[in-house]
């Protein structure tokens, strides 16, 4: 019990798993335990029984998988598109000094409207299709990723720009290939970190204005009062977030093994 | 036949912050570099050696004056005045081979020809078995060595380097010294090469140029004599001691300047 807590002491792998497992336990024997003993009424929290059959009633007669689809559907969208604009333009930025005293500030303000307070504009400009859900995720995303990535950029070590110069590089070899790949590990862990958040503001984009989507269902099951649908629709988002999450590391391992760890 | 002039060289760096004094890091400096030459820039810390050689690489702009590569002022970095910095600068993504083929490719050489000149200096530093390694995996002295080739294997017409065993154990370092000075006179370089290191002074150059403490300027210009092949028993002999004992006096004096000034 001691050697628990020793400041930065390392954990054991197999310790650790059962910590983190631990940690969910105690979290759904809560959970049981005040439901269960009717402390807290089912009509505010459905039990953990309660919720997996709502699960399974869910999949197997509500056709949720299709609400799961759509809404991973539009956070790859939305993350793909605002990556695709951002992660290009953190670079210049990065790179190249006056784009950045050009945007940064402009970028730095625009970080700060909350994406969700776009929705009813975006209703109003693009209707409630897949469009305006695409878009509040793409605000959502591309500033955040867009100053990020000019930091990262901007971060990469002066000795290995300063090496590329004396070997006989110039300012498009230095970028392309000595700034990006430097910067590349760094970026997809950005980029694995805005993935996350993105989730956020579809969820909340699906509670106006949807006919499908996790977020969709959710509210609809707040119609009926469901505690036990709307849990599971929020540990589903949990779940599918765990999993993205783990493939990006992954990914991002497999990519940059050179990486120092 | 390729020749190196500092002429006047000086730099100032501006006031940190407004109302300050400014910085001089070294004042105006003239130094002729012949063909072949290998010079050891001796000096204690902070006392603008490596400003001088940053400027000779281009990375620098120098507030006065003005370095002469074959008779044409120094604009900028390039190819023709390589590098070696102190700390690790090899590309992490690329192995050992890619670092040295870095130069190379930048130029646009085809690559049976970077194959070729690629393979010569990995068995000049002794690392063809580590060519596709990547740099996390390699030991100081194998980094180093690795960035030594990246430097040759762009046939710059001055080898420029900055304290480049500065961060290796005193075992490793030797043998470091022993391998540059023996591509250096296999190959002889033109080799500019700054360390604090008196032994690592004298066993290398021709030439040690003594730099003083802050603001630098260079103070003597010490012929070493001592004769070619070396190997690492010269650092025995009397006439090597003779001028350790002499740049030792010279270097002293400057360290304690330098300390003292640190001091204020």
């Amino acid at each position: 019990m001691a050697d628990l807590f020793v400041p930065l002491k390392p954990v054991s792998p197999g310790r650790r798993i059962a910590l983190g497992i631990l940690g969910f336990v105690v979290v759904v024997a809560v959970w049981w335990a005040v439901t269960a003993s009717g402390l807290v009424k089912p009509l505010f929290l459905a039990g953990p029984w309660a919720t997996l059959q709502a699960g399974y009633a869910l999949f197997f007669e509500f056709g949720f998988l299709n609400d799961v689809l759509v809404t991973v559907g539009r956070v790859l969208g939305g993350f793909l598109i605002a990556s695709a604009v951002a992660v290009p333009l953190g670079i210049v930025m990065g790179a190249f000094k006056p784009v950045e005293a050009l945007l940064e500030p402009l970028i730095s303000f625009a970080r700060y409207l909350p994406a969700s307070a776009f929705i009813p504009l975006l209703i109003l400009w693009a209707g409630v299709g897949e469009t305006q859900k695409l878009s509040v995720i793409f605000i959502g995303a591309v500033f955040q990723i867009c100053l990020m990535v000019a930091v990262i950029v901007g971060g990469v070590r002066m000795e290995l720009i300063e090496a590329a110069y004396t070997l006989g590089a110039k300012s498009r070899g230095v970028v392309l290939r000595v700034m990006l790949p430097a910067a590349a590990p760094q970026i997809f862990e950005t980029l694995r970190l805005v993935l996350g958040w993105a989730w956020t503001y579809v969820i909340v984009a699906e509670l106006i204005g949807a006919s499908a989507g996790i977020g969709f269902m959710i509210i609809d099951a707040q119609r009926f009062l469901d505690t036990g649908q709307m849990i599971f629709g929020i540990f589903v988002i949990g779940v599918i977030g765990l999993v993205s999450d783990f493939l990006f590391k992954q990914l991002n391992q497999r990519l940059f093994s050179w990486a120092a760890s | 036949m390729s020749s190196l002039a500092i002429e006047g060289v000086g730099r100032v760096f501006p006031p940190a912050h407004r109302g300050g004094a400014a910085t001089v890091a070294l004042q105006p400096t003239d130094l002729a570099v012949a063909h072949n030459d290998f010079i050891t820039i001796l000096g204690p810390s902070g006392c603008g050696k490596s400003t001088l050689l940053r400027i000779v690489a281009g990375l620098d702009t120098p507030t006065s004056g003005r370095v002469l590569m074959d008779g044409q002022p120094v604009g900028g970095p390039g190819p023709d005045r390589g590098m070696v910095f102190q700390s690790y600068s090899l590309f992490p993504w690329m192995t050992v081979r890619e670092n040295i083929c870095f130069g190379l490719r930048e130029k646009g050489m085809p690559k049976a020809e970077q194959a070729e000149i690629s393979g010569y200096f990995l068995e000049k530093v002794g690392l063809r078995q580590f060519a596709d390694h990547y740099p996390k995996t390699l030991s100081g002295g194998m980094k180093q060595r690795t960035a030594l080739a990246r430097a040759l294997a762009n046939d710059p017409k001055v080898l420029l380097l900055d304290e480049p065993f500065g961060a290796l154990d005193n075992q490793t370092r030797a043998l470091m010294q022993e391998l540059l000075l023996g591509i250096w006179e296999a190959d002889r370089k033109t080799v500019l090469f700054v360390t604090h290191d008196i032994d690592e002074a004298i066993f290398l150059a021709n030439r040690v140029v003594v730099m003083t403490a802050r603001p630098g300027r260079i103070k003597c210009d010490v012929a070493v004599d001592l004769p070619h092949p070396r190997t690492y028993t010269v650092k025995t002999t009397p006439e090597f001691a003779e001028y350790k004992a002499r740049l030792t006096e010279e270097i002293r004096v400057e360290t304690i300047r330098a300390d003292s000034m640190a001091a204020e």
